[in-house]
């Protein structure tokens, strides 16, 4: 068990300190998430002002949109060296390599939430903080739900073909329940009284979406990525 | 099986002959009237669609797994069943929505994990065609995701407006009905399994003649 | 928990893509001790087999054995005994060559890593630019890491995919020596090269495919290059005297 997060944590150590060189993926999908925030808000206008009750929906499609174009470069990085191939070369347990990379990803997506949170907060007056420890909740438990499956589905594709337009065809229907629990909760907690109830109900959901998920990509790594 | 494919197809052909008759004289729906017996297609035809994604999440876990080409072709042909009959669900249901309830669509629970379903399945099928060497893989991951999705998609989409669970919009049988309805169910339990076997048959031959062609260049 | 083996042993392998056979009924073994060179035209099922014998890809018929073991039974720890180098390098471009040296070492599990990277970029000749970012490396000088990447862990197994290309003459006689080393130490190497001059002094035996199949070696004793272009030439004359027969509507 300590090898496997061992593993894991080498892994992951070695995204960020890659990552950290070029500094791109984070700067190129952080400004993604943000003018895909001001799209929406040009979009959606009532009245001639963006619609405030947007601002729970606004925030999760940009991180999934976000999301998606992350793990899309950081595999597609990995492709190019041919690299996944050394990992799964290396004597470890291989859904260790699974866990690192998901890792990897959920720090740079927490570094994109960190941004749009009040970025959406400010845009569109919306009180994220009245409720903050639920409002963390939702945000962890929905990011680990979307980034279990699509670490998941990036690393099998990086030798398929289309895999550009697969990973979005095949992500967003999978991850819908994560897109509604996560804009159901936060929605409940923009309200002018957070209703806290409907909150934890949406925090629970996504907790059971996340073992499920995340357990199953462990299950289905080593298979998906070997040829038999 | 397959010697039973040609009785079973001749019964499907006497039983959907029949159909019409024995919907017809059926007792007309209160508030609804004609366009209610649209239900009698509708119901079995999503009853078989979510069969059929059972089916195939179960066949592509053998698959992966077990490594079993087999479980693969049957996983095909369930999944390209799954569209098909999602797509029976999704003409007949606006068509009759629109009717009963005035709308083309509702968000309920049911309409909504039916549309889910059919588009993961769509999915799968898009994957399978332009996933390039090694789709069959990326498909039996999507169908198997998929499967495991479907009991998150119904909760969700139950309580995605309230609280209180959202009430159902098909509305129990009476007794008149319940004899039309299951003599729906049952052909279209047997179409899915003569549509399911003459599939999967096409596949197993189209896998003899890779074998042949394989063996030919010894 | 760990594992080693003496002998490769592989045992009639196909494998193939939808219809295409990349590998046909393969057999072939090996010793510790040993350099085989893979030769053969392009698309003829080298890297195919390099990857069926890293445990990449699993063949579609036959065995691979590890000693007495095949890859499933021996487990995760075969892959401690097995070291790749392929076209693609498998490096870091991001990285130092220290820290890409250091990431395997951990990843790998070994003790004292430190030490083994000093040494490995000591082989590699590129102490002095331990810790310069690899992109900015030659072809060779990648090579080099690379190769010491894939010794790092001291592999039973060392497979390599054409790791000649884009060597200058200095560096190719240097791998020649660095790999009869390893042979002495009792490492089994198999080669999978274009490049006939440097392979020459560097085979102790021959395989040689052609459309996924083990083509019978022309035994002479003349050079490496003569008895490769026999093999080809003997292999073509018997497919096209079939064709022949089956030309004239016979069946065979």
């Amino acid at each position: 068990m300590t090898d496997f997060l061992r593993v894991a944590w080498i892994v992951m150590r070695k995204d960020l300190t890659v990552e950290m060189r070029s500094r791109e993926i984070v700067y190129t999908t952080v400004f993604f998430a943000a003018s895909c925030v001001l799209v929406f808000a040009f979009a959606l206008v009532r009245e001639g002002r963006p619609l405030e009750d947007a601002a729970a929906g606004i925030l999760w499609i940009a991180i999934a949109f976000a999301g998606t174009l992350g793990l899309g470069r950081t595999f597609e990085r990995e492709r190019h060296t041919e690299t996944l191939r050394a990992l799964m070369l290396a004597p470890s347990d291989r859904p260790a390599i699974y866990v690192g990379k998901l890792l990897g990803m959920l720090a740079l997506l927490a570094v994109v939430e960190a941004v749009l949170v009040p970025l959406v907060g400010i845009m569109f007056h919306a009180s994220f903080l009245a409720s903050p420890l639920l409002m963390l909740a939702l945000l962890v438990t929905g990011t680990i739900g979307f980034a279990s499956v699509g670490t998941l589905f990036a690393a099998m594709l990086v030798r398929a073909r289309s895999r550009d337009v697969l990973l979005p065809v095949l992500l967003y229907p999978i991850t819908i329940p994560v897109i509604i629990a996560g804009v159901r909760g936060t929605a409940a907690l923009l309200q002018a009284t957070p209703d806290e109830p409907m909150a934890r109900f949406w925090v629970s959901l996504l907790v059971f979406f996340d073992v499920v998920f995340v357990t199953l990509s462990l299950w289905t790594f080593e298979p998906l990525m070997t040829e038999s | 099986m397959t010697r039973f494919l040609t009785p079973l197809a001749f019964l499907l052909m006497v039983l959907f002959a029949a159909a019409p008759v024995v919907v017809a004289y059926t007792p007309f729906e209160q508030t609804m009237g004609l366009v209610q017996k649209i239900f009698y297609f509708h119901v079995p035809s999503a009853m078989m669609m979510f069969i059929s994604a059972f089916v195939c999440g179960i066949a592509s876990a053998v698959f992966l797994f077990r490594k079993s080409a087999q479980a693969d072709r049957l996983a095909l042909a369930a999944g390209e069943l799954v569209v098909t009959f999602g797509l029976i669900v999704m003409t007949t249901g606006p068509l009759w929505g629109r009717k009963a309830w005035g709308v083309w669509w509702q968000w309920d629970a049911k309409l909504t994990s039916a549309l889910l379903l059919w588009m993961i399945f769509i999915a799968y099928l898009l994957v399978r065609r332009f996933g390039g060497p090694g789709a069959e893989k990326l498909g039996a991951a999507m169908a198997i995701f998929g499967m495991a999705n479907v009991p998150f998609v119904y909760v969700a989409s139950m309580y995605w407006r309230t609280l209180h669970p959202a009430p159902t919009v098909v509305p129990s049988l009476q007794p008149g009905m319940r004899g039309a309805f299951w003599f729906c169910v049952a052909s279209f339990a047997m179409l899915y399994v003569l549509l399911l076997t003459l599939r999967r048959r096409i596949e197993d031959q189209q896998a003899s003649v890779e074998e042949l062609y394989l063996a030919l260049e010894d | 928990m760990s594992f080693d083996f003496d002998r490769l042993v592989v045992d009639d392998v196909s494998r193939h893509f939808g219809r295409r056979k990349a590998l046909n009924r393969v057999s072939l073994s090996c010793t510790a001790g040993e350099i085989v060179g893979l030769l053969g035209p392009n698309g003829a099922g080298k890297s195919t087999l390099l990857s069926i014998l890293s445990t990449l890809v699993a063949p579609s018929t036959g065995q691979v054995r590890y000693g007495d073991r095949t890859a499933q039974q021996a487990g995760p720890a075969l892959r401690a005994r097995l070291g790749l180098l392929g076209h693609d390098l498998y490096l870091y471009p991001e990285l130092t060559a220290r820290e890409n040296l250091q990431f395997f070492a951990r990843l790998f599990g070994l003790p004292q890593a430190s030490n083994l990277v000093d040494d490995a970029l000591t082989h590699a000749n590129l102490a002095d630019r331990a810790d310069d970012v690899v992109s900015g490396f030659s072809r060779g000088m990648r090579q080099r890491l690379a190769l010491e990447r894939a010794l790092l862990h001291q592999p039973r197994l060392l497979l390599l995919d054409e790791p000649f290309t884009g060597l200058d003459d200095g560096s190719g006689q240097a791998l020649v020596a660095r790999l009869k080393g390893l042979r002495d130490r009792g490492c089994i190497v198999i080669v999978a090269t274009h490049d006939l001059d440097l392979a020459e002094g560097l085979l102790d035996r021959l395989a040689v495919l052609r459309d996924g199949r083990l083509l019978p070696v022309a035994a002479s004793s003349a050079s490496l290059r003569d008895r490769y272009r026999d093999t080809i030439q003997a292999a073509a004359a018997g497919a096209s005297t079939c064709r022949g027969r089956h030309g004239q509507g016979g069946a065979s």
